[in-house]
């Protein structure tokens, strides 16, 4: 039904790259579901319907990973590498720990400002253009990595990591403050 | 007579049945809380099916008399008289039980009678009934209808619900449909349905969100359309918020400007909701409405509701539906701006503020162009047809999400989720986890369902222990939990260690008893106390931290305190040490904090000493390689 040896972007078909087409990879996902998914086994023996939740489990996993840029970074390391962590270790770079700091501060303070969803949104904004530059970056190290370029991969993949943290954090602020409209 | 030769027509169209010498009748039924619809596939088109009179919408209220069930607008105008007899918005009774009913409290006007069974029962002059044989007879009159409009017995049906109702009430829509002698095909979810209508009818591509505004509930959907692929990236809305709500912001606008006080009978209460409701209709092809009413003590007020009064009346109602919005769309990873058509549905979206409100949220004009009213009918006529087998079934699929997080308890009574809400299923996900105890031969495994952090606000889905663990040091065991949620939602968890392969495992039924309000309320309580919960969490983290260096901390000193200080340095750190213990107990997490790095501090020559002692005992005798 489906060949669970393979890496995810062999799943779908696509080059294994950082640099992923968003089209595509959607596109393939729902072609394999719409092979692989239960619905379609309904009528099938419990061997193949078992098989089916597994296979479309897997794409459904595969798919999540790749779709996310931070999921996908950390998957491509480890494929590389061999080993599962890809950058669980902290990022040295002080420069960049104190603005995320000087972020998780101005957040905590936003419920004080005369406009906070406005503030927020800048918190927000200032985030997503901070996540588009590292991953910018990460697909140029990612292209065809040496060890070194895995090495400095590592590292931006912790630094996206505290980015999109904050941003998860940011977002639920967004809804407390929505829903005290 | 016209009806049976558009059967024998379709009959005749090449390609479109699987059963060439039958076309099978079928029909989609949008049973709503204020109104319900029957749809079905005619001459290759779907649409609803009218009464003998050209109504589409039969109102879901039926009136009990000694004579006859009266089912449909008879009955709604009855109710203003008779209210006792006459039961509305049933649907939001159906698979509840007393308890929930009671805190849909004083809105409710019927009696309801105490019995033994959780089923509550609605007293009227026919005797008790429950809300599943009030369905029914609305179910039955729409069945009646379809099958003189269409000239024959129907195959089967497709029934919609809310996309949160649970298992106990999609069950009781299913017993209210057999009670009605109906086959149920499937279930739909009702904004599944709306998509079907315009993605089938249209062959739209792309990101819709549905807006259903109903009268009792509203929800909102995110899905993904595309080739033939349903995809449903999030669902979100609330239980309790509809056009009633709507008619109740004009009904206390008028009882406040005619002076009507609280104390009103019911019968005062339901005549101000209908011209409530009549002037909200009215405003919406209207700038001003006219209002009047006929007081209790027998004085007639007259008076205007313009646009801008009414817009502001419901203002706060919409806002609260555009978070809703706003909050399902991050649950899919989407700006408003990606989604590509708003599909309106409910009779709600056609108030002029509604959709202008929509329009400024997406920026994009909402889309219209089918009835909202029937929409949903529509599409599960569409679907219908599909499972009657008159079209090639293998078009149509819908990939599903879980409703609410999934996770386990871990140290100090937090929760960490496993599969997040909003995950497509079928989903399977491990983590591994260890022991945090040296010669820890169990491991207890609690399943939780809920956004909240801390396991008390949580609802407990099961609970069961991994035995058999080789004893070890602490932190050296593995332990993989796997969940695993099908395609139906039913999720398995096995916790196994990885060393010996032992293994345990339990299967739970996540959204079993689990009701709409309950979904509701759980996802808004994870946002009105992320606050409380981060302070939780802080707190238990602290105490977590404290209670560790504590034991280690005895540990140490029972094993070799009397060696390594004299009295006067093993008094200094038990001082310090029931500080700590004293703090830990409180619930200021940055004392416990501050105590724990005092101890830390006051032990840190104890802590040398000993990493002294142990290497020098470690060496003596050994060669370096073995510590390699």
């Amino acid at each position: 039904m489906l060949d669970f040896s393979k890496n995810h972007f062999e799943l779908f078909g696509l080059p294994v790259g950082y640099r992923v087409d968003g089209d595509l990879l959607a596109e393939r996902y729902r072609a394999l579901q719409h092979r692989l998914h239960p619905d379609r086994y309904a009528a099938a023996g419990d061997r193949e319907k078992r098989l089916s939740m597994q296979a479309s489990a897997r794409v459904n996993e595969a798919f999540q990973t790749l779709r996310d840029p931070l999921e996908r970074a950390r998957y491509l390391v480890s494929l590389h590498t061999g080993d599962n962590d890809g950058g669980k270790e902290m990022t040295q770079d002080m420069a960049f720990l104190a603005e995320q700091m000087e972020l998780r501060e101005a957040l905590s303070e936003v419920r004080s400002r005369p406009d906070p969803i406005g503030a927020v949104g800048e918190i927000l904004d200032h985030l997503a253009g901070q996540s588009n530059v590292l991953v910018g970056k990460l697909e140029v190290l990612l292209e065809a990595p040496s060890p070194q370029d895995l090495e400095a991969a590592r590292e931006l993949v912790s630094k996206l990591q505290f980015v999109s943290k904050c941003r998860v954090e940011a977002e639920n602020l967004e809804a407390e403050l929505d829903e005290l409209l | 007579m016209t009806d049976v030769s558009m059967a024998l027509l379709q009959i005749s169209e090449p390609g479109l049945s699987a059963a060439p010498h039958r076309h099978h009748l079928a029909a989609g039924i949008d049973l709503g809380t204020t109104n319900s619809l029957v749809a079905s596939v005619r001459s290759g088109s779907a649409d609803t099916l009218a009464d003998a009179d050209g109504r589409h919408l039969l109102p879901s209220v039926v009136r009990f008399t000694e004579e006859a069930v009266i089912v449909g607008e008879e009955a709604k105008l009855a109710a203003v008289d008779d209210p006792l007899n006459t039961v509305a918005s049933v649907k939001r009774l159906i698979g509840r039980g007393l308890d929930d009913i009671k805190r849909l409290g004083s809105r409710l006007p019927y009696e309801f009678v105490q019995t033994d069974a959780a089923v509550p029962r609605i007293h009227t002059c026919r005797g008790d009934l429950s809300p599943v044989e009030v369905s029914a007879e609305i179910l039955k009159a729409l069945a009646v209808r379809a099958e003189s409009a269409l000239g024959g017995e129907l195959s089967g049906v497709v029934i919609t619900v809310p996309a949160y109702f649970d298992e106990a009430q999609r069950q009781a829509t299913k017993d209210a449909a057999r009670l009605a002698g109906l086959k149920v095909f499937r279930l739909l979810n009702e904004p599944t349905a709306a998509a079907v209508a315009y993605g089938l009818d249209k062959d739209a591509e792309g990101i819709h969100a549905v807006y259903d505004l109903g009268g009792g509930t509203f929800d909102i959907s995110i899905l993904r359309l595309r080739r033939g692929v349903f995809e449903v990236l999030a669902t979100g809305g609330d239980s309790a918020l509809g056009g009633d709500d709507l008619d109740r912001a004009v009904a206390r606008w008028i009882m406040e400007q005619a002076g009507v006080g609280d104390g009103a009978s019911r019968v005062v209460l339901r005549r101000l909701m209908r011209d409530a409701c009549i002037a909200k209709e009215t405003l919406t092809k209207a700038n001003s409405a006219s209002v009047c009413v006929d007081l209790p003590n027998g004085v007639r007020w007259e008076g205007e509701l313009d646009r801008p009064t009414f817009d502001a009346l419901i203002d706060p109602l919409i806002s609260k539906t555009t978070a809703a919005c706003r909050r399902c769309l991050r649950d899919a990873g989407l700006r408003p701006a990606e989604v590509k058509d708003v599909v309106m549905v409910g009779g709600s979206t056609r108030v002029p503020r509604v959709r202008e409100r929509v329009a400024e949220l997406f920026g994009t004009a909402p889309l219209v162009d089918i009835d909202p009213d029937r929409v949903v009918a529509i599409g599960a006529a569409l679907q219908a047809d599909v499972l009657a087998g008159n079209k090639g079934a293998d078009e149509m699929l819908l990939l599903d999400v879980i409703p609410l997080s999934l996770g386990l308890e871990t140290m100090g009574g937090l929760v960490e989720k496993i599969v997040p809400r909003n995950t497509t299923i079928p989903v399977a996900r491990a983590q591994e986890f260890t022991t945090f105890k040296d010669g820890q031969t169990a491991m207890a495994v609690h399943v939780l369902q809920g956004e909240r952090e801390l396991v008390a606000d949580c609802r407990s889905l099961a609970r069961f222990e991994l035995r058999g663990i080789p004893p070890m040091v602490a932190g050296a065991a593995r332990i993989l939990v796997s969940f695993e949620v099908d395609a139906d939602g039913l999720l398995s968890v096995t916790a196994m260690e990885q060393s010996s392969g032992v293994k345990a495992q339990v299967e739970v039924k996540p959204s079993y008893g689990l009701t709409d309000a309950e979904v509701e309320s759980m996802l808004r309580d994870s946002i009105a106390h992320a606050g409380e919960d981060l302070h939780a969490r802080r707190l238990r983290e602290r105490q977590v931290e404290a209670k560790r260096t504590l034991e280690g901390l005895r540990a140490a000193l029972a094993s070799d305190g009397d060696a390594l200080l004299d009295a006067a340095e093993r008094r200094r750190v038990e001082g310090t040490l029931l500080h700590l213990e004293e703090v830990a107990d409180g619930n200021d997490p940055e004392a416990i904090k501050a105590a724990t790095e005092d101890l830390e501090n006051a032990c840190a020559f104890y802590v040398e000493r000993r990493m002294n002692r142990s290497i020098r005992d470690a060496m003596e005798g050994h060669k370096i390689e073995e510590f390699q």
